[in-house]
C-alpha cells in the first residue's frame, strides 16, 4: 500500500486493524497510550472496530479476552505495570487459550522516564508461558502486529508484544499492506474456558506440552537472524530490540560485524542460541531492560569455556535505558570526537504543574490544614498531582501504583496515625479507588480522602475519565460514605481560607470523610477553546 | 548525505510541531528517517527533546550517539546548551534568545548565550520578538524552524508545504503568521 509516519505505537496500532481487529481495549500509561489514541481515532473515522478506554487495565484485559472467546480478534494494551493490575486475566488466559486472536502489548520503560519502576515484561511471557515478539523498528512492529494474531489463533494462546518508550515514542515512515477483514463470530470451548480444577489441570498439561512447539516456531521466525563470521570467533553478540539497533550502529563503518544473533521472539530461538554461543569465546548480550537473555545463557554456572558479557557482568550498567552510547563502549569502540560541553552549570527543568492548575490551588490549601500536624503523612497516588511531592509543594509524600493511596491511608489509620490523608485523582479513583473505599466507609476509617476531580485522565493528555462530577459524588455516596461527610470545593485561589476550613474540619471527624476537589483540568479547558 | 539534528525546549513550547514539519518534509524528498520523541511526565513544562536522524540510508539507532549530532535547534536557549555533548566538530547551534523561566535558578541570561556562541557555529534569533512580529508569539517554534531552514538538508518547499497542511486547518490567520515566522526566522538567520 503506502507509506506512513507513525509512532513504534501506532505502527503496532495499524498492524493489528490491518490484521482484521475487532476490539482493542487500554488503559491509559507511558509508554503505551498512543496504541489506543490511534484506534481510537481510526476506530472514529472508520466505524470498522471498537476501540475503547477501559476502567482499569484487568478491566481492560478480560474486555479483550470476552471479544477473543466470541472469536474475534482483539487487542489489549498498557504500560508494564498495566500487566501487574492486569496479571490475574493475563495468567488465566494462557491456561484458558484465546480463540479469536489476541494480541497484548505491554509497553516497558528502561530508564523509568514516566514509570515508578522497569520491569521487564519478557518475565511475564516467560511466567505465563506464551510466545512473544520484540520489535527493533517501526516495519518490525506493524508486521509482526499483523502476523501475532495468525500465531495466537495457530496455538490457541494469546500472544504478547514487548515494546519500550524508545521506540514507542520514536516515528518513521512504515510500508503497510493490504487489509485483512474481521473474523466471523464463533463461541464454543466452554470446557477449555471454565477453569474448574478438572479443566484447569488438562490445560495447563496442554499449556506445558505446546512448549517445545513454540521454541521450534521461535527458532524458524524469520524476524531472528544468525550472522556468522567465519574469520573472527572471538566475539559474537545477541541482541533484542533496540538493543540491536544500537549494536549496528556502533559498528557503522566497520569492514566486518562480529558474530551476531537478533533475537525478536520468545520463547528464546533455542537452536540459534547455541549456534552462535558454540561458534564464539566470548558472547557480548545487548537487550534494554533487565538481563533476562543473559540469565538464562549463564543459569547458575554459566557455560564453561565461555565468557558471557551484559548487565550481570558488568559490561552494562545494571539498571537505567540502553543508549548507543552505552553500546559502543561495551563494544569496545572509542567514543566519537564531540564539542565540549558549555562549562556553564545547568540547573534542572523537572516537569511540574500547569500555570493555573487546580492540582495547586488545593495542594497549598492541604499544606495550610496540616500546618499543626507535622507528622502527618499524605498518601498519593499516580498523575500529574504526583508532582505535588516536589517544591514548591512538598504535599504528598507516597506514589506507589494506581489506587494505593486509599488502602495505605487506612492501613495507617488502622494503626493509629491520625490525621491519614490519601490524595487521589478521578481516573485512578476510578481504575482502582473504589474497592479500598468500600472498606474504609464499611469500618469508617478515620481517614480523610480528597479526590481531585479535573474531569479528565490528565498525565497521559486527556483521555476519558468514568468517575467524575455528579456521577463520582454518587458513586462515593453508594459505597457507603456519610453524606453530610462528603465535602466539594472548588480549588481556586478565591476559595483559599474555605477550602482550609473544609479540609480542617473532616481532619477533625474522626470516621472517613472524602473531600472531593472539583475544577477542570487547565489543558482541557484550553483544548476546547481552541 | 545524512542529517542528525537535536530538537530541544521546554514542555509546551511547540518542538513536536518542528518535528512534524520536519518528518514530513522528509518523507517527501525520499529521505529515510528516525525521530526520537518525549511524552508523558516530562512534557509538563520539563526539559524535552527529540533526536531527529535524516539520511539517504537506512538508520539503526533511534537516538543520536554523543559526536554526531550536526545540529542542534532549540527554542530556548538555555536548553539548547544542555546537548553540546551530543554535537559534531564543527556541528551548527540554532537557537532563540528568549529564556524560558519556569525554573527558580536559571542563569544569567548573558552568560547562557555567551556559551551558545562558544559553539562551533552558531545562529542566535530572537524568536519572541519575530514571532510578535509574524502576528503571534506562539510562532516561536517555526521562527526557529526558518532560522534553521538554510542549514537543513531538506527542500525548502517541502517544508513550506507541510507547515501549509499543518496550520491551514486553524484558520488563515494563523497559517499566514506561520509563514511569516517562517520568512523572518530564514532572514535573521542570514543576518545573524
Amino acid at each position: 500500500m503506502s507509506h506512513q509516519i507513525l509512532l513504534g505505537d501506532e505502527a503496532i496500532a495499524l498492524g493489528a486493524v490491518h490484521a482484521g481487529l475487532s476490539a482493542g481495549y487500554s488503559y491509559p500509561g507511558t509508554p503505551a497510550s498512543e496504541i489506543m489514541e490511534y484506534l481510537v481515532r481510526l476506530a472514529g473515522e472508520t466505524k470498522a472496530f471498537t476501540a475503547v478506554w477501559s476502567v482499569n487495565e484487568k478491566v481492560a484485559y478480560e474486555e479483550a479476552l470476552g471479544a477473543s472467546f466470541a472469536g474475534k480478534r482483539a487487542l489489549v494494551s498498557f504500560k508494564h505495570v498495566g500487566l501487574n493490575v492486569a496479571a490475574d486475566p493475563f495468567m488465566n488466559s494462557a491456561v484458558t487459550g484465546a480463540n479469536g486472536g489476541l494480541l497484548v502489548v505491554s509497553a516497558d520503560d528502561p530508564g523509568m522516564h514516566s514509570s515508578q519502576n522497569e520491569q521487564d515484561s519478557r518475565y511475564y511471557v516467560q511466567f505465563a508461558q506464551i510466545f512473544a515478539y520484540e520489535p527493533s523498528d517501526h516495519q518490525e512492529a506493524y508486521d509482526m502486529a499483523r502476523e501475532a494474531f495468525d500465531v495466537s489463533e495457530r496455538f490457541g494462546l494469546p500472544v504478547l508484544m514487548r515494546m519500550v518508550t524508545r521506540l514507542a515514542h520514536s516515528r518513521s515512515p512504515v510500508q503497510t499492506r493490504e487489509p485483512r477483514g474481521p473474523n466471523e463470530l464463533k463461541t464454543g470451548a466452554a470446557k477449555d474456558w471454565t477453569l474448574l480444577p478438572v479443566n484447569a489441570r488438562r490445560r495447563f498439561a496442554l499449556l506445558l506440552d505446546s512448549q517445545p512447539e513454540l521454541v521450534r516456531f521461535s527458532e524458524e521466525s524469520p524476524f531472528n537472524v544468525l550472522k556468522l563470521n567465519e574469520s573472527d570467533r572471538s566475539l559474537g553478540v545477541i541482541a533484542s530490540g533496540v538493543g540491536y539497533n544500537y549494536f549496528r550502529e556502533a559498528m557503522k563503518g566497520e569492514a566486518a560485524l562480529p558474530s551476531f544473533l537478533k533475537v525478536s521472539t520468545y520463547p528464546l530461538p533455542e537452536s540459534l542460541v547455541r549456534e552462535i554461543v558454540g561458534h564464539v569465546d566470548a558472547v557480548l548480550v545487548i537487550e534494554d531492560g533487565y538481563p533476562f537473555i543473559e540469565r538464562q545463557l549463564k543459569g547458575l554456572f554459566g557455560i564453561a569455556g565461555k565468557t558471557v558479557l551484559g548487565k550481570l557482568s558488568g559490561a552494562f550498567p545494571a539498571s537505567g535505558e540502553l543508549s548507543p552510547d552505552i553500546v559502543r563502549r561495551a563494544l569496545g569502540r572509542d567514543p566519537l570526537p564531540a564539542v565540549a560541553a558549555s562549562g556553564l552549570p545547568l540547573s534542572g527543568r523537572p516537569p511540574q504543574l500547569c500555570v493555573g492548575c487546580p492540582h495547586a490551588d488545593t495542594f497549598k490549601a492541604l499544606n495550610k490544614a496540616l500546618e499543626n500536624y507535622p507528622g502527618a503523612n499524605v498518601f498519593s497516588d499516580i498523575g500529574c498531582y504526583t508532582l505535588g511531592a516536589l517544591p514548591p509543594y512538598n504535599a504528598v509524600h507516597t506514589c506507589v501504583c494506581m489506587g494505593a493511596s486509599v488502602g495505605m491511608a487506612r492501613g495507617a489509620s488502622d494503626v493509629g496515625l491520625h490525621p491519614a490523608v490519601s490524595v487521589i485523582g478521578d481516573s485512578t479513583f476510578a481504575h482502582s479507588g473504589i474497592t479500598p473505599l468500600l472498606g474504609a466507609a464499611f469500618a469508617n476509617t478515620d481517614m480523610t480522602v480528597i479526590v481531585l476531580d479535573n474531569a479528565t485522565t490528565a498525565m497521559t493528555g486527556g483521555q476519558p475519565s468514568y468517575g467524575t462530577g455528579d456521577r463520582l459524588l454518587r458513586i462515593i455516596e453508594g459505597v457507603g460514605v456519610a453524606k453530610e461527610h462528603i465535602r466539594t470545593i472548588e480549588p481556586l485561589p478565591k476559595n483559599h481560607e474555605k477550602n482550609i476550613q473544609v479540609i480542617k474540619e473532616e481532619i477533625d471527624h474522626r470516621g472517613l470523610s472524602v473531600i472531593v476537589a472539583v475544577r477542570e483540568c487547565v489543558q482541557e479547558t484550553r483544548k476546547k477553546r481552541s | 548525505m545524512k542529517q542528525d539534528i537535536i530538537l530541544a525546549g521546554v514542555g509546551g513550547q511547540g518542538i513536536l510541531s518542528i518535528a512534524y514539519v520536519i518528518d514530513n518534509a522528509a518523507l517527501a524528498d525520499g529521505l529515510f528517517f528516525k525521530q526520537a520523541e518525549v511524552h508523558g511526565m516530562a512534557q509538563r513544562g520539563g526539559a524535552v527533546q527529540s533526536h531527529m536522524r535524516l539520511s539517504n540510508d537506512a538508520i539503526w539507532s533511534d537516538l543520536i550517539p554523543k559526536g554526531e549530532a550536526d545540529m542542534i535547534l532549540s527554542v530556548e536557549p538555555l536548553e539548547a546548551l544542555r546537548y553540546f555533548e551530543y554535537l559534531r566538530p564543527g556541528g551548527i547551534v540554532v537557537t532563540s534568545s528568549t529564556p524560558y523561566r519556569n525554573i527558580p535558578d536559571y542563569p544569567d541570561i548573558d552568560r547562557v548565550l555567551e556559551a551558545v556562541r562558544k559553539a562551533p557555529r552558531s545562529v542566535v534569533v530572537d524568536s519572541e520578538k519575530l514571532a510578535r512580529e509574524a502576528g503571534t508569539v506562539k510562532a516561536q517554534n517555526i521562527v526557529l524552524l526558518g532560522a534553521a531552514a538554510g542549514s537543513l538538508i531538506l527542500k525548502e518547499t517541502s517544508l513550506l508545504a507541510t507547515i501549509d497542511a499543518l496550520f491551514r486547518g486553524r484558520g488563515a490567520a494563523v497559517l499566514e503568521a506561520n509563514l511569516k515566522a517562517f520568512e523572518l526566522g530564514k532572514k535573521a538567520a542570514l543576518g545573524a
